[in-house]
């Protein structure tokens, strides 16, 4: 293998969300260049926002990412009423903590049935799978639906969510509507236990690889933290949400448009395996049984394994709505004015929101004036935080693997990269690899 | 023979695409009717031979144009999904500021690292044949839109503003309650969804043909608005149109 040239250019790693790409030169055995550029074109949200009224943040801030939009909305109304102290009810924390399982649903699904599955089954996308395997993608496709009546239930939309609001909701589901989703989930165990079993014969697929690392993520002592928490690190602790830039520290490279961020060591991780590993613990019992079928225990330091915690939170979310909804209906649901608008509190003040979603903890921090005009703002993307330990996983990887082919190196690195469900538009914000 | 199909994006959130994987069984039966070439986001494969091309997303910068121009010569028939493609969507509120303090805000000192423009939409640098309007797009719309252009129809948009569907669907006028709402002047079509879900209309499907602004004001001025809360308001998705007026 001394002698080894390699020039693959993947320009644009597909089956992610945005564009990113890998550079790979290696002459006569040596690696030359191992890098993850992103090209994305940059959006500037947090400069659009600046002159924004705070009734309108959520909206615009949302659209950074079709697909964890809901995400964004919370993150961004969480920093809005931090910054007003506008406080919401315990009823409208319970709805928002299942809208944002629905978002954790039908993200995961997403990637694991469309983005992920193709590859353990050797095709280039879920297209030829319609035809080989019509069972599995009829699965894939009910499990997703019901993600996405979930979140239009909520949130009244599946993407650019409408019903969230600064101190609660326009509008809320009715009990009944939330007695027949919680069937709904109840009944969809079964497929979730075949979409399990499929994925545990393919898991032998999944490379055996480990770097260490350190993982970022909320944490609480009551509940396995989405919502809210504190923000804990493997390495370090745990310390309040509104010191996350001692543990963000963003820093710009030329190669991307995306910033970086580190904190302990050169790199962190965040997403659903960072979690898992710092709150395996407060997983619901089918979701630890889950874990268990795949060997999954923290701290388990395989970003492909990142793919498998994704499955367990599925598991997770789904049995910890129905949880949520068995509270609200016992509580009895109380009715809200129709076109509800709960808050016209206008406070000048900085407020930070933080929000687990599908990718990994996200921050929105923002500064209003007292007529409550945006000055300021920032946003950290899950994705953002993570490139930096996907470059460094690459260039761990990538020697332990010279000795293949061209074409199986390139997959193993797709692989890797999609592992770790970028959203790349969300970052800017994009996957390519250029082996040389 | 099926037609080919290939979908890109530019600057956006995908969630247009997005729609797209929300069709769930009903994307089985767009398979048996179209042949998917290219869609990144979810195949590997890729191919320059297509005969309709769906594009997401604004374009914000001066090298992304030479791409959408090459796409356009690729393909027989140009759609454009979402607001950002449609309208330049929620990308063109950057337009309304300093270009060089945008790009500062964001990046500091590396600022000239980045290279942005005006965002706009993807007719003001090709010729665009179809349009799917609305953030996000909603997945019935652009069925519909889809199978217009396979039977070979121009797809019809309505020409008339939101306030329209929203009388229909029985709703409590937004400024009655007090809020601003740009459904007046909006293009119709969403069956004036923000609405039903206790908001107001934002705009994302764009400014209706011949939008009635003085009937616009008037509403405004009898529920004690400004022109300037309206203007505020437009802004959100308008940023492109509005120069270009």
């Amino acid at each position: 293998m001394t002698n080894k040239n390699l020039d693959i250019n993947v320009h644009y790693v597909t089956r992610v969300e945005g564009h990113g790409n890998i550079h790979v030169n290696v002459k006569d055995g040596v690696i030359e260049k191992c890098e993850w550029a992103i090209p994305e074109a940059p959006r500037f949200f947090e400069a659009m926002v600046v002159g924004r009224q705070y009734t309108e943040l959520h909206h615009i801030t949302s659209r950074i990412c079709g697909i964890c939009s809901i995400g964004h909305t919370l993150a961004s109304l969480k920093a809005t009423e931090a910054a007003m102290g506008i406080k919401i009810s315990e009823q409208d924390l319970k709805l928002r903590k299942i809208a944002l399982h629905a978002e954790n649903l039908q993200s995961h699904i997403l990637h694991l049935g469309f983005l992920v599955l193709p590859d353990l089954l050797g095709v280039g996308s879920v297209f030829p799978l319609a035809s080989s395997n019509p069972n599995e993608v009829k699965t894939v496709l009910r499990l997703h639906r019901h993600a996405n009546v979930m979140s239009h239930l909520l949130c009244g939309r599946t993407t650019h969510p409408q019903r969230l609001i600064p101190g609660g909701f326009s509008k809320i589901p009715s009990m009944r509507e939330l007695v027949a989703l919680r069937q709904v989930l109840k009944d969809s165990v079964p497929d979730l236990l075949a979409v399990a079993e499929l994925i545990k014969t393919l898991a032998p697929k999944l490379p055996d690889f480990t770097r260490e690392t350190e993982f970022i993520g909320l944490t609480s002592p009551d509940e396995y933290a989405l919502y809210d928490g504190a923000l804990g690190s493997t390495d370090t602790g745990t310390v309040p949400v509104n010191d996350y830039l001692s543990y963000t520290n963003e820093y710009i490279v030329p190669i991307s448009t995306a910033k970086r961020a580190k904190h302990n060591r050169a790199s962190y991780m965040v997403g659903a395996l960072a979690r898992f590993n710092l709150n395996y613990d407060k997983l619901s019992p089918m979701a630890k049984q889950t874990a268990e079928m795949f060997g999954l225990k923290p701290v388990c330091h395989n970003p492909f394994m990142n793919n498998i915690a994704q499955l367990v939170e599925v598991v997770h979310s789904v049995e910890d709505s129905i949880k949520l909804i068995d509270e609200l209906e016992s509580a009895g649901l109380k009715k809200q004015p129709e076109y509800n608008l709960p808050s016209d509190k206008v406070k000048a003040g900085r407020g930070v929101g933080a929000v687990e979603v599908p990718r990994g903890i996200l921050f929105h921090d923002y500064t209003y004036n007292n007529k409550g005009t945006c000055t300021q703002a920032n946003c950290i993307i899950p994705t953002n935080q993570n490139h930096g330990n996907i470059e460094l996983d690459m260039q761990t990887l990538l020697p332990q693997i010279l000795d293949k082919s061209e074409k199986e190196i390139e997959l193993a690195l797709e692989m890797l990269v999609r592992a770790y469900d970028p959203c790349i538009s969300c970052s800017t914000h994009y996957v390519k690899v250029h082996f040389k | 023979m099926k037609p080919k199909v290939a979908f890109f994006d530019f600057a956006g959130c995908e969630g247009d695409q997005l729609q797209i994987a929300n069709l769930e069984e009903d994307i089985l039966a767009l398979l048996s009717q179209v042949e998917v070439v290219s869609f990144r986001e979810v195949m590997k494969e890729h191919s320059d031979n297509y005969d309709i091309a769906f594009i997401e997303g604004s374009c914000t910068r001066l090298q992304d144009e030479d791409r959408l121009k090459q796409i356009r010569k690729n393909a027989k028939i140009v759609v454009a999904i979402g607001s950002c493609a449609t309208i330049g969507g929620i990308n063109s509120l950057k337009n309304y500021k300093d270009i060089d303090d945008v790009k500062k805000t964001v990046y500091g000192e590396n600022a000239k690292l980045f290279d942005t423009y005006s965002a706009r939409p993807i007719d003001a640098v090709i010729p665009v044949d179809a349009y799917v309007h609305g953030c996000p797009m909603t997945k019935e719309e652009f069925l519909s839109v889809v199978k217009s252009l396979l039977l070979g129809k121009k797809p019809e948009i309505p020409n008339y503003p939101v306030c329209v569907e929203c009388k229909k669907n029985e709703n409590v006028c937004a400024f009655e309650r007090g809020q601003v709402c740009v459904g007046p002047v909006t293009r119709a079509g969403c069956n004036s969804c923000c609405v039903n879900e206790g908001t107001i209309c934002w705009g994302c499907r764009g400014l209706i043909d011949n939008p009635n602004e003085n009937s616009e004001k008037e509403v405004l001025i009898k529920n004690g608005l400004t022109v300037d809360d309206a203007i505020s308001k437009f802004r959100l998705y308008y940023g492109w149109q509005e120069r270009r007026k």
